[in-house]
């Protein structure tokens, strides 16, 4: 039978499964199928309803009801690219850290150096354990409350955020001084991306919150509710993503639709939200990262400061930093119109296995099938051809430096 | 002559059959407009080749969106007798009518009595609004 496999089923991300249960075996489909029949209890973000009554196809992600599609990928994902995209991006886990050495514990747990932040910084770092292996990929930020204290937010992945608020308890002990929130459930968090982005936000936030830097953020207001801004995103457009409190989303939401109605300005599910990572070659956890990963063959090496400091993972990574022969993350345009997805073998040309795919779909942006994989490092360079096992056949395909996008 | 939804046959998973004409035993197959609908971007559709023998109930292609892969499955057995090769780089012919223009092959059937255990168009449209 023709089978609706839910567009994101093919994302493979661990903890994916479609709401109503028509779920359906696939090669690419990673569901955890004991939590699938159990998980009846689904988190919903503040946003829910919306999404519903503006004919959202919804899907299970990381055990929150999200948006998968509106009107279409290909059509978001344009809609992003040449003028603006709005997502819930509430699953999204928020960690707030209080107290004069909130710096030093998360020294002590990211690859990043956090002790020379300064207010209103965003630093992408990873979290490793003791091996070097990845556990998660963050974004950190040093904020000021509006009484004028500095503190800090983690954002981590939603199907990341039990295991790493559970790995935290020990290091969050010897910090007793340190305040910890999961402030995830009492905010939420919408992202505005694309070459409109800052423009629809004019009417919306205060001045110094659109000239924030890239990888800038400040606490201020949306229409006089208390809003977090930063000058990031997961699309490879510039934007900000708001962090605002839960009960305020429904009216931030409908503020931003508004506004950037004459600018051609479209909601985006988490379908888009993957296609456009994807081709500008964010890594997905899951995918292109995981606790067998080290960030030096994901190309995240910018993300780890060994010098002079200690940390969770430290001595294990300054081995791997100087390992060469470990697979590497590669990025491939293949030939044809079929996409490769997570899982299919790679091959040199002369049939010897040299790796796999992570992530793979057709790429809307360039028209073409686009992935990114691990290979060895021996075939790991940009102009090498290598076939991709597509269901039984063997596809041309060539590898290209990433990203496959970059902004005009 | 045009193909309206109401005159054709379905199995569950979205395929349609449709006889034109019962002395020649040939059906057409495709896929409903539900089908495409949830489908969404197709980019791509493999086909059987003409002469291929397919089962009911079996995979005789698939169609691939910018997201999934779904198997199309034959709504009856027989021998593929043609194939709509122009579909394949006109996918869009799906989307607007995929009960003509969008048809995918035509079976010489081995067992046309496999009709009869087809949905009819109320029980398939019942299905689809579950």
């Amino acid at each position: 039978m023709l089978k609706f496999l839910h567009p994101t089923l093919y994302f493979g991300v661990a903890g994916l499964k479609t709401v109503n249960g028509s779920v359906v075996a696939a090669e690419q489909l990673f569901v955890d199928k004991a939590n699938f029949f159990m998980s009846s209890q689904l988190a919903a973000t503040p946003l829910l309803a919306w999404h519903q009554s503006h004919g959202a196809r919804m899907a299970e992600f990381a055990n929150y009801q999200m948006p998968i599609q509106y009107t279409g990928i290909v059509s978001e994902h344009n809609a992003t690219r040449t003028a603006v995209g709005v997502f819930d991006i509430s699953h999204m886990g928020r960690l707030r850290f209080d107290g004069p050495r909130a710096d030093q514990l998360l020294d002590h747990v990211l690859t990043r150096r956090v002790v020379d932040m300064q207010t209103g910084q965003v630093r992408y770092s990873l979290i490793c354990n003791v091996e070097g292996g990845i556990l998660d990929d963050v974004l950190v930020s040093c904020l000021e409350s509006p009484s004028g204290k500095n503190y800090f937010l983690l954002v981590v992945n939603a199907s990341n955020r039990a295991k790493i608020v559970h790995w935290l308890q020990p290091h969050l002990a010897d910090f007793p001084d340190v305040e910890f929130h999961d402030v995830t459930d009492a905010t939420a968090m919408i992202a505005i991306q694309g070459p409109k982005a800052i423009e629809l936000c004019k009417p919306l936030l205060p001045a110094s919150a659109l000239t924030l830097g890239y990888y800038r953020a400040k606490v201020t207001d949306q229409m006089s509710k208390p809003c977090i801004v930063s000058r990031t995103g997961y699309t490879g457009e510039d934007g900000l993503e708001l962090i605002v409190k839960a009960e305020d989303a429904a009216r931030v939401w409908e503020n931003i639709m508004m506004a950037g109605r004459e600018l051609g300005v479209q909601p985006v599910g988490l379908g888009a939200r993957d296609t456009l990572r994807l081709e500008a070659a964010m890594p997905l956890y899951g995918h292109e990262l995981d606790e067998t990963i080290d960030p030096y063959q994901a190309g995240l090496g910018f993300a780890c400061n060994l010098k002079d400091r200690i940390f969770v993972g430290c001595e294990a990574l300054i081995q791997k930093s100087k390992d060469s022969t470990i697979p590497k993350r590669i990025g491939l345009i293949l030939d044809g119109r079929r996409a490769a997805r997570q899982g299919a073998e790679i091959f040199d040309t002369d049939s010897r296995l040299v790796g796999q795919v992570t992530s793979g779909s057709f790429s809307p942006t360039l028209d073409k099938p686009i992935a990114m994989a691990y290979v060895d490092s021996s075939v790991a360079i940009v102009g090498t051809a290598l076939d991709v096992d597509i269901r039984g056949t063997k596809v041309s395909s060539v590898i290209v430096q990433l990203p496959f996008y970059k902004r005009p | 002559m045009s193909i309206t939804p109401e005159k054709l046959k379905y199995l569950d998973s979205h395929e349609w059959a449709h006889v034109a004409d019962d002395s020649t035993g040939i059906a057409t197959i495709g896929i409903s407009e539900f089908a495409v609908e949830e489908l969404t971007d197709l980019v791509f559709m493999a086909l059987p080749k003409v002469g291929q023998t397919v089962t009911a109930k079996s995979e005789f292609g698939e169609v691939e969106s910018v997201k999934a892969v779904s198997p199309m499955y034959s709504p009856v057995s027989g021998t593929v007798v043609e194939i709509h090769s122009a579909l394949v780089d006109k996918l869009e012919m799906l989307t607007v009518d995929p009960y003509n223009e969008g048809w995918i092959i035509k079976v010489k059937m081995s067992n046309p009595s496999e009709l009869d255990r087809l949905l009819d168009w109320e029980a398939y449209k019942k299905q689809c609004s579950h």
